[in-house]
This record gives structure tokens, C-alpha cells and sequence, in this order.
């Protein structure tokens, strides 16, 4: 990058916030995504939307290509400047500018944690589901950018059902404003579920507002255990056929289970396929009820133990397997490839042999847990970065995991995004006509090419 | 497969001393999979938002010059340099990467020989690792408070003329004991009533020459507990400031030294009310890897409120009433390097009277770390700001904790800013309660 060039980028945010030393050039080269590296050019953190607009102007013109990044938690390469360009760090736009009670409406700035929102709404009664799991540190113009899901998604849905009104800066640095406070709004192409899970490539998103829902009275937690992997499956499909959604349906495989009772000795049985962590919360009479109809499915189908939490601390000892789950496993080698192939929930006991059969054939580790309710699974492959070999394994492993979530009629990513990580997976899923519309919509919104180019397709 | 733009550099498994043997343990800086979790757990990253600034960042800092990827600059030296060695990284990890721990001592390994500032070297090397020296050099800083002095020369803004980390130290020295208590303590203090054990009493050296008062207290419960408490007087330094000075061949030697101290005298546990000794204590096993002495050593000592604990019952018999809002800050060495958290809470609900509010964020540093907030005055405050906001939005009247760099570090930021609110450690608001005579 020219100095002078640099010299007006320092000109906009200050000398401080212009990061161009190779060291902080170097560790802004990853995000969470194993094996994926790429060092940008420079990286900036602007202090106001209007440093947002002057920066994209003079990339515009100077054929620029600037990156969004959050905290960097992305899991497929997104927030990685593909080709020596800058990166946009959001972090000191961290303002929640409003939470509207009578509209049931939060409006933040896109540097915002997800928990910080979270925090702030739940004091005041109410409620912004989307959960991922690094909602400590994501950001919410993060989560936008990749449509980010969560626990308790089964239920609530995912970060899309919340987005009401965006505020986006456009490649030129023009200000777009899409949706607002209304639940209402037909004027013209719905632009917000475009915008949501663009992943950077359409727009920087420097206003976002949100519904808010009433905070649900009650939560009911249980666990259950299961001799055998297809009764556990059998039951999820029994539960939400027996019309109880729970907030949270969670899953945890045998391999799993073993990582987890290794590491955290939680009291798991090691003679169990799998292990369901079931919550639902609302209204304390509807739970009451719907914690009945769980615990008389969850019997039917075999599971060896159930237990209802009495009480906050027994409900939390129960979470404690899923939420030791991911430390268990990425404690047991140095590289962990965590995977989010999705498919129907009913195809999840077929996916789940499938992901078994896989880690058989390539000969490698793969321990599966996830949002069984809504068909989302994290198969995790647990390797080593210097063995090659496995690593190309693993490579294969997946591949068929990805074709066979296809065939299932699921996706490839349910909610890591594709960025640079799943682009050539991609087309088999939308077909040439999917990447050809793509395309269009890319070119309509940043014909130079310069919003995080080189990702999703 | 191959995954663009480019897989990253990577040794092979074969020769885990890494590229340029700069550091030991290559396969622990792989361990870090960049989930960012340690992000938010990080003071420095919550003030700056920096990636070089967090531990995600310090650990590829240092792979990238282990891979030859970055060269051992003063710039990669400066930001590795902004690390408290809080820890706090280390208890949000998932995967048991110590992002702190890793940087402490790969600037160990670098400092190892390397002339360092006036003030750290004054500090780390000639000073705290002697207990002698130290006691005598802070006679003139005795002779100096009592004299009227010290008000003198803060009237008079001479220190401006100083540079500004002496400055720094002086503002931080509160009113010191008469005689440090290394050398008044009893060597055997017997247990009151019946006898239910021994413990050793490892007298951390800022406990002896600045609380000295707070460990009177420590060894006044746990004899009151029934346990006769031996303080050898020749232990030396627990190694921690070694370490900090790059000597690791000191570390060691305090640690031989110490285990051979404590060995000479049968122990139920090694006690103490220093979180940054009994950190580095525990450590000693780690340090002196496949020496048994070591491991046991190390497996006998004990945070005073882990001891305290142990006998929660017979201690609310003693406890009188203290009508008082309280709160804790917990010790990055006590909660991240030892995991110790719910000791000290229940310890202070047993006292009747007590109103107990957890502080926002508790385990976050306060900022002291170590010389660090002499070496870093500007990054010490900022974070020291935070944790003084959450002290003012508990309401508490007394701050209770149980490590000497909080204790210094947060008396001088309670005098400056909330001059209402007490500091305490932990065993002297206890035996306070032990105290209080009927109305």
C-alpha cells in the first residue's frame, strides 16, 4: 500500500488507529478458521460511521478492497483480507444507541457484543434470542454479516428473524437504510434478508436494529441419556412431533461424551450413544407440561436415565456436558476443524451415521454435537495441523459429509458462513443458476468489486 | 487439500524445539485454536481492541517468531511487554492454552542475561529476591514516612524531579509497619486448645514488610483453628520476581532452597495469605519437573482460605457481628493462577451482620500485576479505573482480597478516588469479627 495512501487513511482515523507494522499486519492474518491465513495491508479501526463513508469513498476511488471484521471469531475465513487490502475493525462502534420499549426495538451500533446486548435488554424484561456460541465476544455486525444461529435457534430462529432496520454503508461510501421499527413494510424488494448473511460482501453495516421479544417466565432443564443413537434421534422427531419446541435441544455423541467424561468427569455414562440436553421455557404452567410430554417421549424411546432440574444449580450441573463439550474435545489434539453441515431434523439419525461411516473410512476422530433440534451438528475433527496425511483425511472426511447433507436436501453451512472455507462447496448446493443470481446481486451493489472479494463464491 | 490463499506455515512434527530454538514448547503454542474466547477476559484487548494486545494475539506473536515468520523486534517485544500475566486468558480457554503463563516465560527466557531498566532491575533483581536487602532498603523509606518527610517532600512536588516510575512507587508505598514482621514473628506459635495438626507459614515478603497486620491475622486463625504454625525464619523469597527478571536459575534456587526449608519440618499443609506466593508455591512441582520434593511440596500448600474453609463451622462459632457492605476482589493469583473462588466468598458470608455484594467483574485484574503497574503507569490506570467503577457501583464500605499487589494497588486507587471504602484482607476483616467485644 502507497504511504500516501496510507497517509490519508491515518488523515481519517488517526495515526493510533491505522495499524500498518508488520507484527499487528501478521496477527491480523487469522480469525477462528483453522488452516486459512491471509495478512492485509493495513487495518483500521474507525470511531464513527461517518470515518466508515470516508474510508469507502477513498477505496472506492483508489480500487481499495476493504474486509469488515468484528472480533475475528469467524469460522470461514471471512474476516480475512484476501488480497493485501484493509481491514475494518468495528470494535470501538460499540454503542447500544437504544433499547425502544414500546416498539420492542434495540438499536446498536455493528461493534457490539451479542452478550453486552444481551445484558442490556434482560434487565429491562426483555429478550434477543440469537445465541452463537461466542456470543462473549462476537459482535452483532458480525452476526449480521453471517446470519449467526445458536442454541436456540429450534425455537427462536436465528439472527434474520431479529434484523428490523439496517443502516449500510454501500462500496462507494453512498448510505443505504433498509427496514426500520415497522413489522410491516412491503415497499419495494425486501433488501434486509439480502443484506443479513452477505457476509461483508454487499455492505459495512453501521446501524442495526433489532426486535425484542418479552423474556419467557420459566425454564425447564433435563437430560437424558440413550443406550442407542437412533432412539435419541427418534426422540427429538417424537418431541417436536408431540408439538413441544424447545428452547434448547442439544446433542452429544459417544465420542463426545468420552472427550467430555475424560476431561470434565461430569458423571456421564461411557456405555451411552447419546446424550440429549433438553430445555423449555415460557409460561411455568405451559413448561410444567411440556417437561411432562418430554420426559414420556424421552421413556418411550429407551433413554436410560432422566433427570429434570429442581432447581438453577442442578439445571446448571445438567448444561455442563454440552457446555464442557467443545473445550473436551479441542483439548485432545492441537487442530480442531469444527464443521456445521445441516440438514432436516428427520435425516438427523442418517447424517449422523453418515458422519460416523466418514471418520471410519479416513481413519480419523470426529466427535458430533449440536443443535439436534434443528438439525444443525458440529462434527469436529480432532487433529493435528503438522500431520499432513491426517489432515488431508479429515479434508475428505468432510467432503463427503458436505455431499451427503446436500443430498439430504440440508446445506453445507448452517451457520459458520462460506467466506473462503466452503466456496467450493458452494455450487454443488446452488446450482449455476444460485452462483449466476449471486453474482448479479454482487454486481449490483459493489461493481468494482471491492467489499471482501474473493468470498462465497 | 490445499486451501487458498495459502495453508500456513508450519514445522514439521519432528523437532518440537522449533525453528530457532527461541522457544521450548512448540506444540503448546498449536494449542491455541483462535476461538477468540480469551478476548473478552483480557484487560488489555477490553481497553485497546487490539489483536496484539490479546492472548489470542501474544501466542501467534510468539509462533510467528518461532517460525521465523517475525523477527525478534522491539516493536513484537513492546506489545508482548502489555501482558499482565493476569491469567484471566487462561481460565476462559477452552482448550487449556495459558496465553499469560506462555508469554511470562518466553520474556523470562529473553530477558535471561539482558540488561534491564533502573527501576525493574532495582526491583526484580537486586531487591525482592533477598529478603535482607529488602527489609533494609526500606528502613530510609521508614525513616523517611515517620519523619514528616515524606509530607515535605510531597508538598514540595520534589518528586517530579525523579523519574517518574520512583514517582510511581512512592505515591503506591503506604505507611509501612515499624519492624517488618519477618523478624518479629515466633518460629512455633502453638495451636490454642487442642492440637489438630501443623502447618507451615510461608511469610510472602510485601505480606511481612507492608501487611504485616494481615498475616498477625492469618496465624492467629489458623492457630485459633487448633493448628500450631511453624514460620521457619531463614525461607527465602517464593521466586516469582526471579522469574519476572528473567532468572530462572533463581526461581530454582529459591525453590530448592524453600522445599528443603519446609521439608525439615513435619507439615500438614504450607500455608499462605500471599495469592501471588502461593501461585508461584504450587508452581515449584512445574518448575522443578521430576523432582518428588517438588510435587509434594508443592501439593501441600494451601491459600489460607482453602485452610479456612476446611473448618467453616468452628469459625462462624467465633464470628462475631460486622454490620458491614462488603464485597471481594478476587486476586488474579488466587482465582485464574489457582483456581480458588469460592473459598473466600463463603469465608466472608460467615460473618453475621455482613452484607455481601459480589462485585461486577471480580476476577478481572486490577491492574498491579506484579511491577507492572509502575513499569506501565498509563495501562495500569485505565484498568485499575474499571475495577474502581464496579467497587463504586456495589455500594460496599470494605473491599476485602487477599494478595498484596491488589492490596497496594487498590489502596492507593480507594485514597485517591473513593476515599470512603476500606481495604482489607481477608483474614484481618475475620479476625476483626473474632474481635468485636459485646456492646
Amino acid at each position: 500500500m502507497e504511504p500516501s495512501f496510507i497517509k490519508e487513511l491515518q488523515n481519517i482515523v488517526g495515526g493510533q488507529y491505522t495499524l500498518t507494522d508488520r507484527e499487528s499486519l501478521a496477527v491480523y492474518g487469522y480469525d477462528s478458521t483453522p488452516e486459512i491465513e491471509s495478512v492485509p495491508g493495513a487495518v483500521l479501526l474507525p470511531g464513527s460511521s461517518e470515518e466508515i463513508i470516508r474510508i469507502m469513498r477513498l477505496c472506492h476511488e483508489a480500487g481499495i478492497t476493504v474486509t469488515p471484521r468484528g472480533s475475528g471469531t469467524n469460522l470461514s475465513g471471512g474476516s480475512l483480507s484476501h488480497n493485501s487490502g484493509i481491514v475494518l475493525q468495528t470494535s470501538r462502534l460499540n454503542r447500544i444507541i437504544e433499547v425502544d420499549e414500546e416498539n420492542l426495538t434495540a438499536t446498536v451500533e455493528p461493534g457490539v457484543i451479542t452478550s453486552a446486548l444481551h445484558r442490556e435488554v434482560e434487565a429491562r424484561g426483555l429478550f434477543y434470542p440469537p445465541d452463537p456460541g461466542s456470543m462473549n465476544i462476537s459482535t452483532m455486525g458480525g452476526n449480521v454479516a453471517e446470519n449467526s444461529g445458536g442454541l436456540r435457534g429450534l425455537k427462536y430462529g436465528v439472527t434474520a428473524d431479529y434484523v428490523m432496520g439496517l443502516e449500510t454503508v454501500l462500496a462507494d461510501g453512498d448510505l443505504l437504510r433498509t427496514g426500520g421499527k415497522v413489522v410491516k413494510d412491503v415497499a419495494g424488494y425486501s433488501l434486509n434478508p439480502l443484506l443479513v448473511s452477505s457476509e461483508g460482501t454487499l455492505g459495512f453495516f453501521t446501524g442495526i436494529t433489532v426486535k425484542l421479544i418479552p423474556r419467557p417466565q420459566g425454564k425447564i432443564t433435563m437430560l437424558a441419556h440413550f443406550p442407542v443413537l437412533q432412539d435419541a434421534a427418534l426422540a427429538v422427531s417424537a418431541i417436536i412431533a408431540a408439538k413441544v419446541i424447545p428452547a434448547t435441544l442439544e446433542f452429544l455423541d459417544k465420542v463426545t461424551i468420552k472427550c467430555v467424561e475424560d476431561y470434565a468427569h461430569v458423571g456421564l455414562p461411557l456405555d451411552v450413544d447419546a446424550v440429549l440436553l433438553i430445555e423449555v421455557d415460557g409460561h411455568p404452567v405451559v413448561i410444567a407440561e411440556e417437561a411432562a410430554s418430554v420426559a414420556e417421549i424421552c421413556g418411550k424411546h429407551r433413554c436410560s436415565f432422566f433427570q429434570t432440574a429442581q432447581n438453577p444449580a442442578e439445571a446448571f450441573k445438567l448444561t455442563e456436558a454440552r457446555r464442557t463439550a467443545l473445550s473436551a474435545l479441542a483439548r485432545l489434539k492441537p487442530t480442531t476443524i469444527l464443521e456445521d453441515a445441516t440438514v432436516p431434523r428427520s435425516c438427523i439419525a442418517a447424517m449422523l451415521k453418515v458422519i460416523q461411516d466418514s471418520a471410519r473410512k479416513y481413519n480419523v476422530t470426529i466427535g458430533t454435537f449440536g443443535h439436534a433440534g434443528d438439525g444443525n451438528l458440529h462434527p469436529t475433527c480432532l487433529t493435528d495441523e503438522r500431520d499432513k496425511d491426517e489432515i488431508k483425511r479429515a479434508h475428505a472426511a468432510f467432503a463427503e459429509i458436505f455431499d451427503a447433507a446436500i443430498a439430504m436436501g440440508g446445506t453445507i453451512t448452517g451457520e459458520h458462513g462460506v467466506g473462503l472455507a466452503k466456496k467450493k462447496y458452494l455450487p454443488k448446493l446452488v446450482g449455476e443458476s444460485g452462483i449466476r443470481v449471486m453474482r448479479g446481486i454482487k454486481q449490483a451493489f459493489d461493481p468494482k468489486g471491492i467489499l471482501n472479494p474473493g468470498k462465497i463464491f | 487439500m490445499p486451501r487458498e490463499p495459502h495453508p500456513h506455515p508450519s514445522p514439521p512434527l519432528e523437532g518440537e524445539g522449533g525453528v530457532k530454538g527461541l522457544y521450548m514448547d512448540y506444540v503448546k503454542l498449536i494449542n491455541c485454536m483462535r476461538c477468540g474466547m480469551c478476548l473478552p477476559a483480557c484487560p488489555t484487548y477490553r481497553e485497546t481492541f487490539l489483536e496484539t494486545a490479546s492472548p489470542r494475539g501474544r501466542v501467534a506473536l510468539v509462533r510467528k517468531l518461532q517460525e521465523g515468520e517475525l523477527d525478534q523486534s522491539e516493536r513484537l517485544l513492546e506489545y508482548l511487554s502489555l501482558c499482565l500475566d493476569c491469567q484471566a486468558c487462561a481460565s476462559a480457554c477452552p482448550c487449556g492454552v495459558n496465553a499469560g503463563e506462555l508469554v511470562a516465560e518466553f520474556t523470562c527466557e529473553r530477558k535471561e542475561g539482558v540488561e534491564m531498566g533502573f527501576m525493574e532491575d532495582l526491583i526484580l533483581r537486586k531487591l525482592v529476591p533477598h529478603p535482607d536487602r529488602l527489609e533494609s532498603s526500606l528502613v530510609p523509606m521508614r525513616i523517611y514516612q515517620r519523619s514528616g518527610l515524606q509530607k515535605l517532600v510531597r508538598k514540595l512536588g520534589i518528586l517530579k524531579m525523579f523519574p517518574r516510575p520512583l514517582e510511581r512507587m512512592e505515591g503506591l508505598l503506604p505507611e509501612l509497619p515499624a519492624r517488618p514482621l519477618r523478624q518479629e514473628i515466633q518460629e512455633i506459635t502453638p495451636a490454642e486448645g487442642i492440637e489438630r495438626g501443623t502447618v507451615g507459614f510461608f511469610l510472602g515478603c510485601v505480606m511481612s514488610l507492608i501487611f504485616s497486620d494481615a498475616s498477625r491475622a492469618t496465624i492467629k486463625l489458623l492457630s485459633s483453628l487448633g493448628y500450631r504454625v511453624i514460620t521457619p525464619r531463614n525461607q527465602v523469597c517464593c521466586g516469582a520476581p526471579n522469574m519476572l527478571g528473567g532468572d530462572m536459575a533463581g526461581l530454582k534456587e529459591a525453590a530448592h532452597t524453600n522445599i528443603d526449608i519446609f521439608g525439615g519440618h513435619e507439615v500438614d499443609f504450607i500455608v499462605t495469605d500471599c495469592g501471588g506466593c502461593g501461585a508461584e508455591l504450587k508452581r515449584y512441582g512445574h518448575h522443578l519437573g521430576g523432582y518428588d520434593a517438588a510435587e509434594s511440596f508443592s501439593g501441600k500448600v494451601r491459600d489460607i482460605s482453602q485452610v479456612l474453609a476446611l473448618h467453616a463451622d468452628e469459625l462462624r462459632a467465633r464470628l462475631k457481628p460486622l454490620p458491614l457492605k462488603v464485597t471481594w476482589h478476587d486476586p488474579c493469583h488466587i482465582a485464574h493462577c489457582q483456581g480458588i473462588r469460592k473459598e473466600p466468598r463463603d469465608l466472608l458470608k460467615l460473618v453475621p451482620g455482613i452484607d455481601y455484594r459480589e462485585l461486577e467483574a471480580a476476577d478481572a485484574c486490577c491492574g498491579s500485576a506484579g511491577t507492572y503497574n509502575i513499569e506501565r503507569p498509563e495501562m495500569s490506570d485505565r484498568i485499575l479505573k474499571r475495577k474502581l467503577d464496579t467497587i463504586q457501583a456495589s455500594g460496599a464500605e470494605v473491599l476485602v482480597t487477599g494478595n498484596p499487589g491488589c492490596l497496594l494497588q487498590l489502596k492507593k486507587g480507594l485514597a485517591d478516588h473513593l476515599p470512603d471504602v476500606r481495604i482489607m484482607h481477608l483474614t484481618e476483616i475475620l479476625v476483626r469479627s473474632m474481635n468485636v467485644q459485646p456492646d
